[in-house]
Formats: structure tokens, sequence, C-alpha cells
């Protein structure tokens, strides 16, 4: 009985001086391998009177849990050890390059164009389109711009035909007078797109973006056409106030009708949205006149309502600081990559207009 | 149109300042787009200071100057003066300018082989004196901190320019705008003086306007002033017509200028001696020719209306006079004329032979037909005092008289459109100040349109004009209604969103690119669609509208290449058209990806851009717009610009005809032909209308949640193959021997050559297999193994590798 606890001792002795794993699994067998001492020990409880065994039995267990314990934190030690020798070793440079990506970019217009939609997709607009080509009855005639009216110079008109029939939409303005042909009133839409001219300088390219917005119900005013702008703009530009002014003009298509200037200044060479004396014009707009009505037929004495069109490019401009529209359209991957919005970036009510 | 405010005033009673009178221009909608002096010839002369002045190399009495003119760089001139030193302060003329002493216009010039850039002036040559001997020495301290400035002050008067909108040809006129400011509270218009002319005898040369199937002059009144002496006009007349930012000629067309801008009311003189016995007013014959005094010969067609005399076309009325009966100096007797021209034949005319005039500009919108006495008086009365003369009787020939427009206004639509309310007493004013008959019929106004205002012929024109000249200001500011008739976006729309912001999260920049482009790219890429021509295009290389978006993309891709960028990533999505009819346009995504993957990275390798990266990404994009990656079959017939062989069709299932995108590299003759030097280079396309969207909502349309948690097994399968067998159709083979039961198939190697026969390739598979109702045995294992091999093998001709 003496000698397995001086065994037990001796053993323990070892254990705590003992560095090495596959020695302390040495041990771990010389034990309580098959024919390891404590194994053997308990072989030998067999021959022993029954009262005898039962203390020899508690003695016994308690060796075997103690060296057992002795060796499994042992085992612990060692490894832990191990492992933070070799965290020292494996040790990297996490300073070298990550592995390639590329950021995409959304174009401005279309990121402006996702802004407009949203903004007034909040007052309950909807978006509709219309095509490219369009006839000249659609571009011009209905929209109360006969043949021989001299408001037809102030489009330059891409053609494609020789009887002027066929033509690049010089507006988004028959995008009214499609919805409103298939439909019924009332009508609350935005038309966002392409518009073509064929004018080309510093500040016009021979092809540009619009919207086209369009209100018509029983008793929609020239307070509406207000309230529905000013409400635009402030929210487009991200500004608590907006200087506006509404100029009277003439459009064919509308009457009464108005330009609209934004007030802003120059600060530190950038403009500045909202504030200052400077004036600066940004839309055409007006209650949509009767005859238009009258060719979409659409009732003049029962509805009425308001139309407007901003230019796209021209507000993204002003908004985000370019400086050349014609930058828009000519692909050099540096301004995509500096103008460019993230996919991300998408714009909505409640995570904000832009970034 | 342009005026100055002492013009104005000519017809004006007003206490307003140019500054008010500019912001009321701006509230009545005659926006006012400069107010500014004219530009003057002497506005170039430039203070400016000689840096260094050095010996010519080739002249010795030629000095070489460094001229600083106050911009960045410095300024050779060759100078002869004596005085020319360094540091001297002069005045420069740059190429361009006139010199006033010699009315030459100076230009870039070589002398003595060597280059100046304009010259340094002497008083003599400015006018100032009669020193010539040397430049212009300027004091230090006046001039020291003006160079670069102009160095005469313009001190002619400023000039408004209005930017009239078309429908306002009264205000084409000084005395229309005069009116309008009148109507708006900035004043009083003038009453026209009475005439006190003495008219003697009568106008002997006999009008007719022909009876014609197409008459476009319905009046023409004229009168003949005999005796004059045509001369320069005098100062204050010409001031006027330089004002106009127009040269004055003579006495006799300065008037008639001057009436034209003053009245609004065009004219025109001829000499009377050059007139062959009568004026006859017809409509041309195709062919007729006559030389206008443009300098310019027109032949004219058939229809246009033109004023002739026995021998032929005198001129184009209404547009432009005849150089054969133009007046000139020597000119004795005139005959004026003052008629009325029909808007649409002068439109007409004026656009099939291109011509411009004030006068056509005038007709085309609308002259006021009662003016044509009002014109004749004034002119005659001017020529009568500058150029003496006796003025005949007045002769108004005319084949229909004017109707006046009556419009019955009810003034609550001005409330109904405008959302306020003017009272009906200011309302009558305003319109009766701009030359309104008013009278009242219960709540209904009786208004006759002045002659002036063709623009006007309904009530909402009506409208227009109250609120115009009230002040769009006293509209008020309504909150937007919310109400939503419908959803924002309609099916398309959202995928339209989705598929351009998911192809630009694979790191493809967004262009936007011309709806046209080079006809000799587009016939590249237009396979069976017409070429759509432009009549008009913007440039000879912009000629046709696409049928693909790649043209474009191609042609940025190149320059950008040319920028320097290797590795380009870019996307357009847009309208590709398919023919000339509105409609016949296709919303597509074209993109391109150029260069390496992982270039020049420490732990990758790098290898070329291949056709599985863009196929990863349209596949990619595609089932994040929501298409279900399973239905996807792929086809290799593509278009012919794809590389036949390394190019591919995305259908969205096997039932449909039009694929839904395209993918693959370009082929190597048409990189070829564009001259595109990278090293790699693979393209897709996406064509959004033939993709199929689920009209149900993601609420409606998500399927039950099931799984199974049963044991599956994974098992790897090689087959030896035909070349050419497509791995898709094993891939398939393999899923229909046990739809319930094989989860998923995955190519995992493909390989050709050692230990492979000549035309054959190896594709290893791996399979995984799970029930949904039990632990499969290795008995079911086995007997699915076995199905596999056995059906592949003889539907496909495929071996298992052993």
């Amino acid at each position: 009985m003496s000698d397995i606890k001086k065994i037990k001792d001796d053993y323990i002795n070892k254990l705590n001086t003992e560095n090495n794993i596959d020695k302390v699994n040495n041990i771990k067998s010389e034990l309580f391998g098959k024919n390891g001492i404590v194994s053997n020990e308990f072989k030998k409880l067999g021959s022993v009177s029954v009262e005898e065994r039962k203390k020899l039995a508690s003695v016994l267990n308690n060796i075997k849990d103690e060296l057992q314990n002795k060796i499994s934190i042992k085992i612990q030690e060692i490894e832990t050890k191990e492992i933070n020798l070799n965290l020292e070793k494996e040790k990297i440079d996490v300073t070298l390059p990550e592995r390639d990506f590329e950021i995409g970019k959304i174009h401005p217009v279309s990121q402006v164009i996702d802004e407009i939609s949203s903004i007034f997709s909040e007052i309950g607009f909807s978006v509709e389109e219309g095509p490219d080509v369009e006839n000249e009855y659609n571009n011009f005639t209905a929209l109360n711009t006969p043949d021989n009216h001299p408001a037809r110079d102030m489009h330059d008109t891409f053609y494609l035909d020789n009887n002027k029939e066929l033509l690049l939409r010089t507006h988004t303005s028959p995008v009214q007078v499609r919805t409103m042909l298939k439909g019924k009133p009332p009508f609350k839409i935005i038309a966002p797109g392409r518009t073509y001219r064929s004018d080309s300088d510093q500040t016009h390219a021979p092809m540009f973006h619009q919207v086209e917005g369009l209100h018509i119900d029983k008793n929609i005013h020239m307070g509406h056409l207000k309230g529905c702008l000013n409400y635009f703009i402030k929210e487009f530009f991200e500004v608590d106030k907006i200087k506006m002014r509404f100029r009277p003009s003439h459009f064919p298509f509308t009457e009464p009708s108005a330009e609209v200037d934004i007030g802003y200044e120059i600060k530190n060479g950038k403009i500045v949205i909202g504030e200052g004396d400077k004036w600066l014009e940004i839309l055409g707009c007006g209650m949509v006149h009767p005859s238009v009505l009258k060719n979409v037929k659409v009732n003049p004495s029962k509805y009425q309502g308001y139309a407007f069109g901003i230019g796209i490019d021209r507000l993204g401009m002003l908004k985000y600081g370019i400086n050349d529209l014609r930058a828009f359209f000519e692909t050099d991957y540096r301004w995509l990559s500096h103008f460019g919005f993230d996919p991300l970036d998408v714009p909505s009510n409640y995570r904000g207009l832009s970034r | 149109m342009k005026f100055t405010v002492d013009w104005l005033k000519n017809h004006l009673d007003t206490k307003f300042n140019n500054n008010q009178i500019i912001d009321k221009l701006t509230n009545i909608g005659l926006e006012v787009e400069s107010f500014e002096s004219s530009a003057s010839e002497t506005d170039s002369f430039i203070v400016a200071k000689i840096i260094n002045a050095k010996t010519h190399p080739n002249a010795d009495r030629l000095k070489l100057c460094d001229v600083d003119i106050g911009s960045d760089k410095t300024i050779e001139v060759v100078c002869g003066a004596p005085n020319a030193k360094n540091g001297l302060l002069t005045v420069y003329a740059p190429p361009g300018s006139i010199i006033p002493k010699n009315q030459m216009k100076l230009s870039v010039s070589k002398i003595r082989g060597v280059t100046s850039y304009g010259m340094l002036c002497s008083e003599s040559e400015l006018l100032l004196s009669n020193e010539s001997d040397g430049i212009i020495e300027l004091k230090n301290n006046k001039y020291a901190n003006k160079i670069g400035e102009k160095y005469f002050k313009n001190t002619s008067e400023k000039v408004i320019d209005l930017s009239i909108t078309p429908n306002r040809p009264d205000c084409l006129g000084v005395r229309g705008i005069a009116r309008d400011l009148s109507a708006a509270g900035a004043g009083k218009l003038k009453i026209n003086k009475k005439s006190n002319l003495k008219y003697i005898g009568n106008q002997n040369i006999n009008v007719t306007i022909k009876k014609e199937k197409v008459q476009g002059c319905t009046t023409f009144g004229s009168c003949l002033i005999k005796g004059v002496t045509n001369k320069e006009s005098p100062k204050w007349l010409k001031d006027k017509i330089k004002s106009l930012g127009q040269k004055p000629i003579s006495a006799i067309v300065d008037i008639t200028n001057y009436v034209m801008f003053d009245l609004n009311r065009p004219l025109h003189a001829y000499d009377a001696d050059k007139i062959d016995n009568e004026i006859i007013v017809r409509s041309s014959s195709k062919g007729e020719s006559f030389e206008a005094l443009d300098n310019k010969k027109y032949i004219l067609e058939n229809d246009m209306c033109v004023i002739s005399d026995r021998s032929g076309v005198l001129g184009l009325g209404g547009i432009i006079g005849g150089t054969r009966s133009g007046t000139e100096y020597s000119t004795k007797n005139i005959l004026l004329e003052s008629a009325y021209f029909l808007p649409r034949s002068i439109r007409k005319t004026s656009k099939q032979l291109n011509i411009d005039t004030d006068a056509k500009f005038r007709f085309e919108r609308g002259i006021d037909p009662l003016s044509i006495q009002e014109g004749l008086i004034k002119a005659s009365e001017l020529i009568k005092q500058i150029c003496g003369g006796e003025i005949s009787n007045l002769d108004i020939k005319k084949i229909e008289n004017h109707k006046k427009t009556i419009i019955n206004f009810d003034p609550f639509l001005f409330e109904k459109t405008t959302g306020f309310n003017v009272e009906n007493k200011e309302l009558i004013k305003i319109l009766e100040k701009l030359g309104f008959d008013v009278s009242k019929n219960k709540k209904i106004l009786k208004l006759v349109v002045p002659s002036w205002r063709p623009d006007i012929t309904q009530s909402i024109d009506i409208v227009e004009e109250i609120v115009r000249i009230k002040g769009y200001e006293h509209i008020n500011t309504s909150e937007p209604i919310k109400t939503r008739l419908k959803p924002t976006l309609n099916y398309y729309q959202k995928l339209f969103h989705f598929l351009q912001r998911s192809v630009a999260s694979k790191g493809y920049l967004e262009t936007v690119t011309w709806s046209f482009t080079d006809s000799k790219i587009n016939q590249l890429f237009k396979e069976n669609d017409k070429e759509i021509p432009i009549v008009n295009p913007i440039s000879s290389d912009l000629n046709v509208l696409r049928n693909s978006i790649f043209p474009n993309l191609l042609f940025y891709l190149k320059k950008n290449l040319d920028r320097g960028f290797k590795d380009i990533s870019l996307f357009e999505i847009g309208p590709a058209f398919k023919g000339k009819n509105p409609g016949d346009q296709l919303t597509v995504i074209g993109a391109l990806r150029a260069g390496k993957v992982s270039r020049l990275s420490w732990n990758d390798k790098e290898r070329i851009v291949d056709t599985f990266d863009v196929k990863k990404d349209v596949i990619q994009s595609l089932c994040e717009a929501g298409i279900n990656k399973d239905d996807i079959i792929i086809d290799d017939r593509t278009p012919s610009y794809y590389h036949p062989g390394k190019s591919g069709a995305v259908y969205q299932n096997k039932n449909e005809k039009n694929a839904i995108a395209y993918f693959g590299e370009i082929h190597p003759n048409i990189i070829k032909k564009l001259d595109i030097k990278t090293e790699g280079l693979v393209i897709f396309e996406i064509c959004l209308d033939y993709i199929r969207v689920s009209k149900q909502k993601i609420k409606d349309s998500k399927s039950e949640y099931k799984f199974s948690d049963f044991q599956k097994s994974e098992r790897d399968f090689a087959f030896i193959i035909n070349k050419n067998f497509k791995s898709q159709e094993l891939v398939n083979m393999i899923k229909s021997v046990d739809n319930k039961l094989i989860k998923s198939v995955r190519v995992f190697d493909v390989f050709e050559g050692e230990n492979i026969p000549e035309g054959k390739k190896s594709i290893a598979v791996h399979v995984t297999i799970q029930s949904e109702e039990k632990t499969l045995n290795e008995n079911d294992l086995d007997n699915i193994n076995k199905l596999i091999i056995s059906s592949v093998e003889s539907k496909s001709g495929a071996k298992i590798r052993s």
C-alpha cells in the first residue's frame, strides 16, 4: 500500500518537471496501460477480502484520479505552450495588400434619376417612359407646336427621314401625350429619359436627359405647381430653405408658363444653392394648355393641371459640382471613377437621398 | 431684341431707375439676357508693359519686345519705335484689332523673319494726337496697376438685350415693350404725336396684289417720296442703329430699320426710278431668280410671295429686298413699302431658301396688320426731316380686311387656374393698359384683342396676361398633394434598376454614351438589323442610331486604353435600336472587361480575363435580379461579332425563343479592324425586354420551406466522352437519373491530352445524393451509382474512367 503511494509521489514529481508531450504520454501508458502500474494494482483487488477491497479500492481510485488529473493538466500545459510558440513563427505581414477587388460605379445621371424618382415617389408620382424615336405629332403637333410655329426653331431636331415625320425626341414631353392617350385622368407621372437636339458646344450636348412631370386632376392649379417644385428642389438639394423665383415665359404646350430660377451664391469658388442674390434658371413649367388636353382626349373644362421639364444633367452638375456637361458622355475612366456613385448607394427616403 | 433705356423713354414716362426696369421686364416675362455697353472696336486696346526690349536679330532699327499684357505669358512684339525700352508702360493692340488711323485690321505677321503678335501703338495711330515718332508712354503712377485692362473707356450707352419668346412679336419693337411695362405699373405709355405731314400728289406707281391660289400678302401700303438726298445718318440715328449691334448704312436704310425696331413695323424702301412701271405682288413660279441685298442669288420655287415689276422679281415680300431696286446715295425718288405678309407664307419661304432677316423674324411671328399707315407716316416724316423730298398720298391696297378677335372671358377661370383671386377692377385695368377693349356683360368680360397680339385667341391666354402682369409672386405655394395613383415603378423598371446596380456591384463602371454612333463601327455589330441613318447628324462619325451598345463601348474602351488604363470594366444600360419607328428599341446592358485579373499580385497568379469571368458576372447578375439559376440554359449560338468558339447565349428556360443574354470573347477580326490593343477582351450583354419576370410579388411566390436532415452522400465520377459533348448535357443527364435523390451535380475537372484518346475529353463530376425520407444504405447508393453510369454511357456514348 505504501508502495503505491510512493510510486504516485514519484510520478507526480516526474510529471512536474516533464515538458515533453511524448514522455508524458509514455508515463500515461506506464501507469494506465494494459499492464500499467495502476491498472495492475486494480487487478490485484480481486484477491483481497471484501472489507480490505473497499478500503483499498477507495485509496487506489483517489491515486488514479490524482494522477490522471495531473497528466491531463500537463498535456494541456505543454500544448498551449507549443501553440504559443508557433504563433510567433506564424506571424505574417498584414500590411501586405489584400486580394484585388474592383469598385463599380453608377453614373451620375443614373444616380440623379434615382434621386429624382425617389423624391417624387414620396408625393405619389409614378414613373413613365417613352421611346427615344418619336413621330412629329407626339413631339410637336400634339403639344400645340404646329409645323408653322416659330417655337419649333427653339428645338434643333434630329430627323430620321426626309419628310421630318420621324425624329429623336427633343424633350420628354411626348411621354405626356402617350400617357394621357392611353389612360384616363387623373394622371400623376414623371418621365425621365434621354432627349436629343442637334446642338453641340461647351454647354450643349447633342444628347442630354430630362425629366418630365405631369399632374392632371380636377382642381390642380398653379399653387400646387409651386408647392410641388418647391418641395422637389428643397429635397433634391438637401437644404432646408430654398430661394425660388417663378418667371413668366412661353412654351406652346403650357399656359400660363413659367421658368423657375433658384438663388445661389459663389462661396470659395463653389456654387452654394439656396442662398445669395444670383439667379440660376433650372426648369420650365406651366399649366397644361387646353389645346394639348383636347389633343389627348382629356376634357379641359373638367380636368386641368401642371407639367414641368427639368434638365437632369444640369441638376447633377449643380448638386455635385461638375463643371463640364460634355464630360458626362465621354467615358473617361478617371471621370467615371471620380464622379460615379457606389452601387449600394440607392437613394431612398428612409436612408437618405445621398450619403 | 436690343434697345437702350433712352430709346425706351421715348415711349414711356417712368420714374423707375435702370435696375427697377430690368427687374420689371424679367417679372413680366420679357427675360433680360444682358444689360451692358455694346462692344466697341476700341475695346481690344489694352495697357501693357515692356518687360524686355532687345534688338531684332535681322534689323538694327527694330526691337523685339517681351510684353506683359496681363495674362500668364508675355507676348512677343516687333516694334520700330525708338522709345521702346524695358519697363515702359504703353498701349498694345492684339491681332484682330482695327487701327483707328488707317482702319487696318492687324494680323499675326512675320517682320524680318520674326513673328510679331500684334503691335504697340503710337498716339497718332490711335488718333489721340499727331505724335507718331514713338509709341505712347503711359504714366507709371496712373497705369502701373492697370496692365491688361482696356485703355479706352467704353462710353456707349448700356444696351438691354431681351430674349423675346416666339409668342410676343409685339415686343420686337420698343413701343410694345413700353406698353407692357406701363401695364405693369412701371410708367405711362406716351401718346403718339399727331402727324402734320403734308402729302403732295398721288402715289403713281400702280400696285396690284394678284389673286393667287396661295397669296402670302394681304395688304400693301406705299407712298412715293420724291427729290430726296440720301446721305449718312445723323449721329442720334447712327447711335440707335449701333446700339442694336448693327452697322449704319445710309439715312434711308437706317430710318426703315429704326422704325422696324421702334414700332415693330418692317418697311422696305425701293429706288423708285429702278422700278419697271408697276408693282405686282404675286406668287413666284419655279425657276425665277433674283439677287438679294445679302448679295446672294436665290432661285425660287412655286408659290413664294414676291414683289415684282414688269421685268421680274424685285424681292421676297417681308423677307429680303433685291439689289436691282435697292437705294443708294444717289437715289432721288423712293417708293416706301409697308405691307402685311402671312406668317405661314413667310416661314415656309424662308425655310426653303434658308434666309433669316429681321423682317422675316417679325412677319413670321405676326406683325400688327393695322400698323401699315403708322409705319409709313413715321418713316416718311423722318426721311423728310433728314433727306428732304416731298411725300405722296398713301396708297393702301388690300385683299382682306383685318378681323377682330373677341374673347368672352369668365374671370373665374383666372382663380381656377392660378389659385388666387384678383378683383375685377384691377383685372380690367391691366387688360385695358395692354390695349384690350373691355366691356362687361354680367359676369362675363367681352374682350376685343388688340391687333398687335396675334398670340391671344382664347380665355387661357387672358389668364396668362393677367397673372404675368400681376406678378407670379402672388401665386401661393400649396402643400404637395401626396395621393398615390399607382406604384412608382413597374416590373420592368424595377428590373432595370436591379440589373444596373447588380452589374455595377461586380466592379463595372457605368457609362452613358450617345444613342448614335459611327456607321462604320455599327455595321460590325448590327447583325440583321437595318441601319438607321440620321438625316442631319451632328458629325459624320455619329451618323446612325446604334443597333448595339458595343460600337460606342469599344470606341471608348480604346480611348481609355490610350490613356494608359489596362484593366477596364465598363457597362452601359440603355437603348439599342432595331428599326426607325417609335418603339423599335430594346433596353440592353452592354458590358466589357479588358486586361488581366490579379495583375501584379504578390500572392495570386495573374491571368487574362476570360469568358468564364463574364459568364459569372452575367449569371450572377441575372440571379440577383430574380431569375432562377436552375432554369437557365446555355447555348453556343451567338451573334457574329462574338468569337464563334468562345461565346455563349443564355436562355431563361428551354422554351424561350430569344436569348436573354450573351457572353464571351469578341470576334478576333473585329478587334483587329478596330485596332484595339489589349491583353484580353470579353463582353456580355443582357436584353431586359426578353427577360420574363414573375408578375407575382415575393410575398406570394415564396415556396414552402423544405429540407432533409438525413445523411447525404457524395460520389465522384469521371467519364471519357466526345470532345464536343457539352458539360451542361452531362449534368442534366445525371440529374434526370433521379431528380429527387440527386441534389447537385458539379463539374470539377475537365481534361484533355495525355492518356485520353484523340477527340475525347475527361469530365469529372461530384454528385451529392440525399433522400428526404431515410438514410440511404450502401445498397441504395450502389444502385444509384450503377444507374448513373449506365444511363450516361448509354445516352452519351461516354465511358466511365476506371
